[in-house]
């Protein structure tokens, strides 16, 4: 990269070096995240295929390998169609609306060590405050709309992902309480030296309500009330066809990968090995079983496998009963949890530092 | 009491829904059993009831005697058959026609043939280009048992025993 | 012109002006919408003002809780506008008495030389921001505080008891009540012989 910088500003000033840099690093982001979103869909419907002894999609290319991008080249040929009494603005601004705050949390998300766009001090707050944003997208797009069940969808959806908004909320307290940061480098600093000093262990409640929470942020399966394809057909994007579906396909996707993410970093150490240190010696090996992006891959695929293995398995809840779980279970747990934790802080206990 | 407390544990593991997640993660690994259908098929009885053909006898004469009892018992009146008197005072049909999209593959009209004229073929992929092309005409159907001959009769032969 | 300052008048442009669209706006959720965006640049330029803390926690509680609840109201009312716009005229006076009265006092501050001090030097940068609130919340004005978080929670419960009651003669499922339930408490299992056959 710096050697990019160098070599550009030879002849461009130096705003625009930097501007071009940090475009470089956004693409290089953006790119792969997009390339995995579609690769996602083609994951959960093998991974569900085979749940449900079946084969899943394996026509298009070599065992099914190019689906996604024959979807991608169905979904750009089709009309993009809006209702005659739909407010035609916010319909089509919604999509990008839930697609936007989806990438733009990647900035702040370090994929290894220094490999960050955004390297910010308050970067979980920041997570945080986008992705609760991506609630507007929805509930605008039910609303201008103008269709009863594509309204319905949206209230739904606002009302629980504020409330379990709450609940991750939470979850992240006990992470920074134990990290001292909120600094996502500097959170998975904290959890080096091997598979036991994760913040998985101390923090094992905190860290099923973030990922319960994370799937009802991202209105997956056994949350997906806003789809609920029984009763309400597809929820807020039953006009919506084309591209402008896509893009809610695309920030949905977008959002399970990133908790999946995030789970990885905030519990299992992002990118540090479970080995710790002990390998780093031997030639070969101490580099595949270091610290590196792949454990990070490795263990976020984990997460989003979970989401499918989810999806396949369990029924929809119904909305007082997600209500209930939100604010009955999940945050009470937190909130003891977090308290435990403070206790443990303020006496010394910390048998992860 | 006890019941209770068990009972909150239970629920405070997930222990239900990890059994649910262990069924389906088992399934995840179990042998798969689709059909890759264009390169493999599911066995296929000789009785099967498909594509219907009219066959001829070994001289090369046309079995049909129009004797229209197959109009008669089709179910979904789907056969249309017109007749005449041939110079050799035979009664043979001028027009043997069926409508694929009522037929309802029942083989009521094979059962009932008199001289195993009419016969539903093994074959069931087949498709229409046009409109109208559900509507099978005495040709086609005699050329599509001409050219099925021996597969038509093996099977009926297979079939034979059972009958 | 440097790039930061171009910035942040672009940010205040976009504040001010959906500012003003929030209250000329018709569609009530247009104006939410306007509203949003206001929070949003604002901001935009207390990020811009290195404190990110407080840009953060805008775009986190009004923008992506109090907001989303306040578009939630608007879109399940079915607001007519004309009708409450109708007698908008006569309260003309009374308004333009409370315009010129704020206008007046904004003047009169703005000449008193309040904000003519010197530009504070920004913090250090080597305490993060988040970090000092912290460490000046908890113990300079840690009772202020925690007054404010029990009025919140005297709040909080004060509505909750305020408008929760309890209706009668609703078939209302109470899921806490349906999850407790066990097949034992339901089904019994019988075990029988098989009977002869008459």
């Amino acid at each position: 990269m710096d050697s990019v910088a160098t070599f550009l500003n030879g002849f461009l000033p130096e705003g625009l070096t930097t501007l071009i840099v940090i475009m470089i690093k956004i693409v290089a982001i953006l790119l792969p995240l997009i390339l995995a979103v579609a690769y996602t869909t083609f994951a959960e419907r093998k991974i569900i295929g085979y749940m449900q002894v079946r084969m899943g999609p394996n026509r298009v290319g070599p065992k099914g390998w190019l689906q996604p991008i024959a979807d991608v080249v169905k979904l750009m040929f089709k009309e993009i169609i809006s209702p005659t009494k739909a407010s035609t603005v916010v319909f089509f601004i919604a999509p990008m609306l839930a697609l936007a705050p989806a990438l733009a949390v990647w900035s702040v998300i370090p994929f290894w060590d220094g490999g960050v766009l955004a390297d910010v001090d308050a970067g979980l707050l920041l997570i945080l405050a986008v992705t609760s944003l991506d609630v507007f997208g929805i509930i605008l797009a039910g609303w201008a709309s103008n269709s009863k069940y594509a309204i319905l969808s949206s209230l739904r959806v606002g009302a629980q992902v504020v409330s379990y908004e709450i609940a991750m909320g939470f979850a992240l307290v006990g992470v920074l309480m134990a990290a001292g940061s909120m600094n996502l480098s500097e959170i998975v600093r904290a959890q080096e030296g091997g598979i036991f000093s994760w913040f998985a262990w101390p923090l094992f409640g905190l860290l099923v309500v973030f990922f319960i929470a994370g799937v009802a942020e991202t209105n997956r399966a056994p949350f997906d009330v806003a789809e609920g394809e029984s009763e309400i057909v597809a929820g807020f994007h039953v006009e919506y066809s084309g591209m402008a579906f896509a893009l809610f396909f695309l920030a949905e996707y977008a959002s399970m990968i990133l908790v999946s993410v995030l789970t990885a970093l905030l519990f299992l150490g992002g990118w540090l090995s479970p080995f710790g240190h002990a390998l780093d010696d031997v030639p070969v090996l101490g580099s595949v079983l270091g610290d590196g992006f792949h454990w990070l891959f490795i263990k976020s695929f984990f997460f989003l496998f979970c989401y499918l293995w989810f999806r396949a398995t369990f029924p929809r809840y119904r909305y007082d009963q997600i209500m209930r779980l939100g604010w009955k279970i999940l945050i009470p747990v937190t909130l003891v949890w977090i308290f435990a934790e403070g206790v443990a802080i303020a006496f010394g206990w910390k048998p992860w530092l | 009491m006890i019941r209770n407390i068990k009972h909150f544990i239970k629920s405070f593991t997930l222990f239900d829904l990890l059994q649910g997640l262990g069924v389906t993660g088992k399934y995840f690994f179990k042998r798969k059993i689709t059909i890759q259908y264009p390169e493999q098929k599911t066995p296929m009885s000789p009785r099967f009831r498909g594509h219907h053909a009219l066959r001829r006898y070994p001289n090369g004469q046309e079995r049909c005697i129009a004797c229209k009892l197959c109009e008669a018992v089709c179910p979904a009146l789907a056969i249309d058959i017109e007749s005449e008197e041939r110079a050799d005072g035979t009664r043979r049909t001028t027009k043997y026609e069926i409508d694929f999209f009522k037929c309802i593959y029942c083989g009521f009209c094979e059962e009932v043939c008199p001289v195993d004229a009419i016969v539903e073929t093994h074959i069931f992929e087949y498709h229409y280009e046009e409109r109208g092309g559900n509507l099978i005409s005495k040709q086609e159907l005699l050329a599509f048992g001409d050219k099925h001959e021996t597969e038509i009769a093996k099977r009926k032969a297979a079939d034979a025993p059972y009958r | 012109m440097t790039f930061q300052l171009f910035v942040f008048y672009f940010f205040s442009a976009v504040t001010l002006l959906s500012a003003v669209a929030v209250v000329t706006v018709r569609n009530p959720v247009f104006s939410a919408l306007f509203l949003i965006l206001a929070f949003f640049s604002s901001a935009a330029t207390w990020v811009l003002l290195e404190a990110e803390f407080l840009g953060v926690v805008l775009v986190l509680v009004y923008v992506g809780a109090v907001m989303v609840l306040f578009l939630f109201v608007i879109m399940m009312l079915d607001i007519q506008i004309d009708t409450l716009r109708e007698g908008f005229i006569r309260y003309l006076p009374v308004g333009l008495i409370v315009a010129i009265a704020m206008a007046v006092e904004l003047i009169l501050v703005m000449k008193s030389g309040v904000f003519n001090r010197d530009i504070p030097e920004p913090a250090p940068l080597s305490v993060s921001n988040t970090e000092a609130l912290g460490e000046i919340l908890y113990t300079e004005y840690v009772f202020p505080f925690e007054i404010a978080a029990v009025i919140l929670v005297v709040a909080i419960i004060a509505a909750i008891v305020l408008t929760h009651r309890r209706r009668t003669g609703v078939k209302k499922q109470d899921p806490s009540k349906q999850v407790r339930v066990r097949s034992e408490d339901r089904v019994r299992l019988v075990k029988m012989k098989s009977e002869e056959r008459q």
